[in-house]
């Protein structure tokens, strides 16, 4: 009889890259039909416009373009699409999102190398493209059809509105992107990966404590900074980015603060409203310098 | 509860730790190579055509880290040649027919009362016994320190974290007075106050069993409780959950005072000792898919097919399944059953078709699980990431040397790339200065 030979080990864990893919796009889902409940069907077709035109570019660039193995099984595609999504306002014309996702799967991964390459969160560079391409539309918010500031451009602009309660920026009933209103679906979101072992505290508990911590010396409402705008959504679900973040606690931390000093910095020294977008991205750079300096230490040695 | 930092939790598969041992029918021929332990191979003092008997030494130790070799069976020396020997390698090996009767030479009794350290130690050496975990280091050895190393504890490594091994498990429930009777032999050699028997908390029946062993003896005799989880039972992890010392990297555990035994060795050195019985079998774990798993005591040199015939054969006539010599996390695979049982000899066990499928590795998505669980603190994805791309002078400063193979990391991988084939890549491309 032939038998198979291989080296060990010969049990492996049920774990898999597209199963982590799927537990996160899961975990985003709640948050999403908030959003399409909240700001219309339009936005609904933003995510599936998102979501399929990611898959689609990934498909073309694997199969024509890089001539590599198709993987769009794995996944990641569809992922970035609807993280993409959950930053987009509302109102953005469909055409415009298949712009973003271009850019996010072709130039910020595909042309990176692929799934595991990529320096920067591709759906971020797709968002971010979108801002300096379209300002206009990417920073006009409505809420249930009616045109309205977001409470942290309230803030910004100082205009003469009430801002929201606690309650109404948990549960979501603010203007905003379209995933990243509803805190309480998030976070809900955010401790099932918890509770999957995807995610760990690191990066998240000291961007949000970081956030909180700075803003009080800026004279800010710590809570009010910390639940409004994408502090939540990005926290959890975008700096925790497994390709663009340090691979060891000890960087994950130093990658948390960053985000978190770069997010405060930018919401009050800036000109945007919000910073986590690019606060993000800017660590993104300098992960492998984090890297770096943040080895482990291996049993047995001592420095 | 003690343990170490990392590791991973396979499922158990633990089937057979409610079967008793059972003997299996001599071997009809039994095959031993002369290289079956760490250090030199031993040199045959038979001829083709000797008639030996059960026990008799037929090769002896060439140098001190060596072992001597005594026959499983009595019959005659039928040849002298190259046979495959479990690690896929051929080494020359002696062949005995087996006459069936089991004829033993005299086994002479000792009163270890009356004997004193270096002449157990003699004794030790004489029987043949190596660590019976599987790294077959020879015993005496062990048992030797210099004498600038002061060792203060001894540690019984009755992990056994391999997932569906159960023979050192069983040997501690069936064979418990043995077992510490090793024990006090190893600390009386070592002239050791503090004596540790580690068991997995996933076998309260044998820490039970211990505790009422050992009740006269408990102020110098401790039963240590682990966390279960793989590798429990590797040298320096366990040292480190027992004792709390870690060994530095490139030392040894006497470097900290310790020296660690598996369960089957103390048991050994009681027969040896006690009885004046070398070692010639000892118990293994057939697991998996076989018609009848069990774990069986058998001589050194049975033929695998030999073994699972007994089993009742293979559960599914299918080609392409694996016949793994040890455990699944860190054992050896056979393309030939021609192969003998030998001294690190623990288990076979045998996985299905299905269970046996090549994984395709896709891109490291750098999710940092292989650190989290590499018991060594080391960064396999980077390792093999640099090797891949033949970065060989960065991949030094990732310590690849420390790797103990366990296997944690391929285990846990979600992208299925072969971390530890990658990492051995390194290892050996090290160790052979060519990097």
């Amino acid at each position: 009889m032939k038998f198979t030979i291989s080296p060990a080990p010969h049990i492996k864990s049920k774990e898999t890259t597209s199963k982590i893919m799927l537990s996160v796009f899961l975990a985003l889902i709640p948050s999403g039909l908030w959003g399409v409940y909240k700001f219309g069907d339009h936005s609904g077709y933003v995510i599936l416009t998102s979501v399929l035109s990611c898959v689609f570019f990934e498909y073309v660039s694997q199969k024509f373009i890089f001539k590599t193995k198709v993987k769009i099984t794995d996944g990641s595609a569809a992922l970035t699409g609807l993280l993409m999504a959950y930053c987009l306002p509302p109102d953005i014309a469909l055409w415009q999102v298949c712009i973003g996702s271009f850019f996010a799967i072709f130039i910020a991964k595909e042309c990176f190398g692929g799934v595991g390459f990529n320096i920067f969160n591709p759906a971020l560079i797709g968002r971010a493209v979108l801002l300096s391409s379209f300002p206009t539309v990417m920073t006009k918010w409505q809420i249930d059809g009616v045109t309205s500031a977001t409470p942290l451009g309230i803030l910004k602009e100082k205009l003469a509105q009430q801002l929201p309660s606690y309650a109404d920026l948990f549960v979501g009933n603010i203007p905003g992107s379209i995933g990243e209103v509803s805190k309480i679906l998030l976070l809900l979101g955010a401790i099932f990966l918890f509770y999957r072992r995807i995610i760990s505290w690191h990066i998240p508990i000291t961007f949000i404590l970081t956030v909180a911590v700075l803003s009080v010396l800026f004279r800010q409402d710590p809570v009010f900074q910390v639940i409004s705008g994408g502090i939540i959504l990005g926290a959890f679900f975008m700096a925790t980015d497994y390709v663009t973040s340090p691979l060891f606690s000890k960087g994950k931390i130093i990658f948390g603060f960053g985000c978190g000093l770069l997010t405060v910095l930018i919401r009050n020294l800036g000109s945007y409203p919000e910073g986590v977008c690019y606060s993000i991205l800017i660590m993104n750079i300098l992960v492998p310098l984090i890297d770096r300096f943040t080895k482990p230490r291996v049993f047995g040695t001592w420095e | 509860m003690n343990s170490f930092v990392g590791g991973v939790h396979p499922p158990q598969s633990k089937y057979t730790s409610q079967i008793e041992t059972e003997e299996i029918p001599l071997p009809k021929k039994a095959v031993i190579p002369l290289a079956q332990h760490t250090g030199s191979p031993s040199k045959s003092i038979v001829k083709i055509g000797d008639l030996v008997k059960t026990g008799q030494l037929i090769a002896e130790a060439t140098g001190f880290i060596s072992a001597n070799l005594h026959s499983p069976v009595s019959g005659k020396v039928s040849d002298i040649s190259s046979r495959i020997h479990p690690c896929g390698y051929n080494f020359d090996s002696i062949i005995i027919d087996s006459d069936d009767k089991d004829e033993t030479v005299e086994f002479k009794k000792n009163n270890p009362e009356k004997l004193f350290p270096n002449e157990i130690v003699e004794i030790i050496k004489n029987a043949g016994i190596v660590g019976l975990g599987g790294a077959a280091f020879p015993t005496h050895v062990k048992l030797s320190p210099p004498k600038e190393k002061k060792i203060d504890s001894v540690i019984l490594n009755g992990c056994e974290c391999e997932p569906y091994l159960t023979c050192d498990h069983r040997v501690m429930l069936e064979e418990t007075e043995k077992v510490v009777g090793g024990l006090k032999l190893i600390m009386k050699v070592l002239d050791v106050k503090n004596g540790f028997i580690a068991i997995e908390d996933s076998k309260e029946d044998a820490i039970e069993r211990f505790r009422v062993q050992s009740s006269e003896f408990r102020e110098k005799l401790k039963i240590v409780k682990l966390k279960t989880k793989y590798p429990q039972g590797a040298e320096k992890q366990l040292i480190k959950a027992v004792l709390k010392r870690e060994v530095p990297s490139g030392k040894l555990p006497m470097d900290v005072g310790c020296v660690v035994q598996n369960i089957q060795t103390a048991k050994a050195i009681y027969e040896a000792v006690y009885e004046g019985k070398p070692l010639y079998e000892r118990v293994i774990t057939v697991a998996g898919s076989v018609k009848r798993p069990g774990n069986l005591k058998v001589r050194i040199g049975t033929s695998l097919s030999e073994i699972i015939d007994y089993c009742g054969g293979f559960v599914e006539d299918l080609p392409g399944q694996k016949v793994i010599a040890g455990g699944p996390m860190m054992g050896i695979t056979q393309f030939n059953l021609d192969v003998p049982v030998v001294k690190g000899f623990s288990g076979l066990v045998i996985l299905a078709q299905k269970e046996s499928k090549f994984y395709e590795p896709s891109n490291c998505i750098r999710c940092g699980k292989c650190i989290d669980v590499c018991p060594m603190g080391l960064v396999p994805t980077m390792i093999s990431r640099l090797i891949e791309k033949e970065r060989y002078e960065e991949v030094k400063s990732y310590s690849p040397l420390d790797c103990m193979e366990c296997g944690c990391c391929a285990y846990e991988c979600p992208a299925k790339i072969h971390l530890v084939q990658n990492i051995k890549l390194a290892k050996t491309l090290i160790q052979q200065k060519k990097i």
